[in-house]
């Protein structure tokens, strides 16, 4: 699809992987109803990780990682996120929301805040940071993604690359140890695409752990260490992005990455 | 500018067109004229036909308006000072002035209490009202309804002390047990301010009222506008909170709450609010215990506010479903909790979108405290209809009596509506 959106060399240096087990999912089932969406799920991500999901869609690739934060619950397995299993206690899904960020497709901010608020608002909430400093974090992290003069802003205002570099900012300023991406450029237009791209990637030179739901195959190409293709509410095939997309295994997978890849 | 004329694809601008005035004939009276009165035929006959409506009811009320009597003892005497004229007798206004504000039992030397109580009133809902107010003026708003039910009702200051005891002691319980759980600071906030109304209860005495500063003032004894202003202004305070949690509560996911709500909600809009009334002025003694004499403004309240509460939480329910799902997963995925993000993110903006349906049951709600009437409460229709048109001095004004009526309301009602909606501008931060 868009291979060109990344035209800068990527500082590899910090993005280590890690021993430390950041996720672990063991046989995790989800069913809407009597459907069955997730099936068999087993992923373990290291601290550091940075994994694309890909695949087509209606394969659960959202379902899944929004039951890494218990947006979704799952009706069997186990999933543990950095050493506190998910059960259906408030206190440790609220424990665990604290601990990983997430980004949404159509950016979620709240349209009755400020850009500094919504960048505040869970930070003074959630973690009782004194409000100055909770202010000075905001505006750090709105460097960061580069649009600190919209502090004051509605995000009505915004376009909406701009929002979603605010959701992102939002997400950090609750110091996540585990970034989750469900299609953070899908509803963007081609030339916001890779402003977005280029937060994420910054990101991930920072050694921050990542799991994005993407159809960025340059992207996943450059910046992941492996992908993960899914369909029908299984992991197909998993494999470092050169072997994937070189070498990819499975039939599914072939056609897939024809699909996307072909023209 | 030739090349576009001969070369026929490509085109390059030579400069930025530097903006010009428009037309003479596009601006001015005459155009406003031609184009909102005169556009046609039709519209030229509908203006004329207007016109002519607006003056033939101006000639016949203007006459009657300005002949109008202000000074007279009985109607036969402003028909004579009219002489066979067509004027209105305001002088009934003038001289029942007093019945009509504050009903006809009110002691007069104490007018002043209820004056000095709707004064604090505009203090006290300024900061509620327009939030660019200091927040410290919200400590005033918070004893207000004390210090007015000591000066409308009088009686012994210890009354209203141990209710303003009782609710800061559970505002304390909450602060100190709330943060940990919602559920432990609220109910024992509760329990705690039970507990300060009983004892306090038990040590005031039952002669406390007899000579206190404020002579007692008895509910039977509260009339006129003054009413209506009293039982709106408690009944939209007290239903707003109360249709909040109604709205919640049919969305929760606990199944015995939700369905007290639903039923709640469906039942009170199912009856009639006159039924309510009915219910509040007879029934509604077999439902406390047989010893006790709740107030019969009292049972009025809570009948009206149930029956608004129930308006309400639909019309936030209506704005709860508007919002999008996703502003409940960000603040979800944020790792607020339910009472934060409902706070926070949910309830400010369901509430923007609901002002206008709120807006519409509090008018609605404060016309309908004139139906307190007809369970012999003589608010300013119990007034007009019953001690004023009774008398014989007075009976067959009917025109002045109920315009009067109908302007104060009109009054009160008109400024709920432009406040909501210089509150909808305020509140406006989508730009879309």
């Amino acid at each position: 699809m868009s291979e060109l959106a990344i035209d800068r060399e990527i500082d590899r240096s910090k993005m280590q992987v890690s021993d430390e087990v950041a996720i672990e999912i063991t046989n995790m089932n989800k069913w809407y109803g009597s459907f069955h969406v997730l099936r068999d799920i087993n992923l373990t991500v290291n601290q550091g990780e940075r994994i694309v999901i890909a695949g087509p869609s209606g394969s659960g690739k959202s379902t899944l990682i929004r039951c890494i934060n218990a947006l979704e619950e799952h009706q069997a397995g186990k999933i543990v996120v950095d050493g506190i299993e998910l059960t259906s206690d408030l206190k440790n899904i609220d424990r665990i929301r604290s601990e990983v960020g997430m980004v949404f497709q159509h950016f979620n901010l709240f349209p009755h805040l400020t850009v500094l608020e919504n960048c505040t608002l869970a930070p003074i909430w959630v973690r009782k940071t004194p409000k100055k400093e909770a202010e000075e974090r905001a505006m750090h992290f709105l460097e960061k993604v580069k649009i600190p003069e919209q502090a004051d802003k509605y995000p009505g205002q915004l376009s909406g690359g701009q929002q979603q570099r605010v959701a992102i900012a939002r997400s950090l300023c609750m110091m996540p140890r585990i970034m989750l991406f469900d299609e953070p450029t899908s509803a963007l237009d081609p030339e916001m695409i890779k402003e977005v791209l280029d937060t994420m990637i910054e990101l991930a030179e920072e050694g921050m752990t990542m799991i994005c739901v993407t159809h960025e195959m340059g992207f996943a190409r450059q910046v992941a260490n492996r992908v993960i293709f899914m369909d029908a509410g299984q992991i197909v095939e998993q494999n470092e992005p050169e072997e994937f997309f070189n070498n990819p295994q499975s039939e599914r997978t072939k056609l897939f990455l024809s699909q996307i890849l072909g023209h | 500018m030739s090349d576009q004329t001969t070369n026929s694809i490509a085109f390059v601008a030579e400069g930025t067109i530097p903006p010009s005035p428009p037309p003479a004939n596009e601006t001015g009276v005459v155009k406003w004229l031609r184009e909102n009165l005169f556009s046609g035929v039709g519209n030229s006959i509908l203006t004329i036909a207007s016109v002519l409506l607006i003056y033939v009811v101006l000639k016949n009320t203007l006459p009657w308006i300005f002949n109008g009597v202000w000074n007279a003892d009985s109607l036969s005497q402003c028909r004579e000072i009219l002489g066979g004229k067509t004027g209105a007798c305001f002088a009934v206004l003038a001289e029942r002035w007093n019945q009509l504000i504050y009903g006809f039992k009110y002691p007069v030397e104490a007018y002043w209490r209820p004056n000095l109580a709707f004064l604090l009133m505009l203090v006290a809902a300024a900061p509620v009202l327009f939030f660019d107010l200091p927040r410290k003026m919200l400590l005033f708003t918070a004893v207000y309804p004390f210090v007015a039910f000591w000066l409308i009702w009088g009686g012994t200051v210890l009354v209203p002390l141990v209710a303003l005891f009782g609710c800061v002691a559970a505002a304390v319980v909450f602060q100190k047990y709330g943060k940990n759980s919602f559920a432990a600071g609220f109910f024992g906030g509760i329990v705690v301010a039970l507990i300060v109304w009983k004892v306090g209860g038990a040590l005031i005495s039952e002669s406390a009222s007899e000579n206190a500063w404020l002579t007692a003032v008895p509910s039977r004894d509260l009339g006129g506008f003054m009413l209506n202003l009293m039982l709106g202004v408690t009944c939209v305070s007290l239903s707003l909170p109360l249709g909040i949690a109604l709205a919640l509560g049919r969305q929760s996911d606990m199944p015995l709450i939700k369905w007290v709500c639903v039923i709640f909600i469906e039942f009170i809009r199912g009856v009639p609010l006159i039924t309510l009334l009915f219910v509040a002025s007879v029934m509604l003694a077999y439902f406390f215990p047989p010893d006790s004499t709740v107030d019969l403004f009292l049972r009025v309240v809570i009948m009206i506010t149930m029956f608004s509460a129930a308006y309400i939480a639909e019309v936030i329910r209506g704005g709860l479903a508007a919002l999008p799902r996703g502003q409940y997963e960000a603040a979800d995925s944020l790792g607020l909790d339910y009472a934060q993000a409902m706070r926070l993110i949910i309830l400010p903006q369901a509430l923007k979108i609901s002002i206008p349906g709120i807006v519409n049951v509090a008018v609605g709600l404060f016309k309908d405290t004139t139906l307190v009437s007809v369970i012999s409460m003589f608010d300013l229709v119990g007034m007009i209809r019953g001690p004023i048109l009774a008398s014989t001095e007075w009976n067959g004004v009917y025109w002045e009596l109920l315009g009067f009526a109908a302007l104060l309301f009109f009054v009160v009602c008109y400024g709920i509506s432009q406040y909501s909606q210089w509150l909808e501008r305020r509140l406006a931060t989508d730009h879309r």
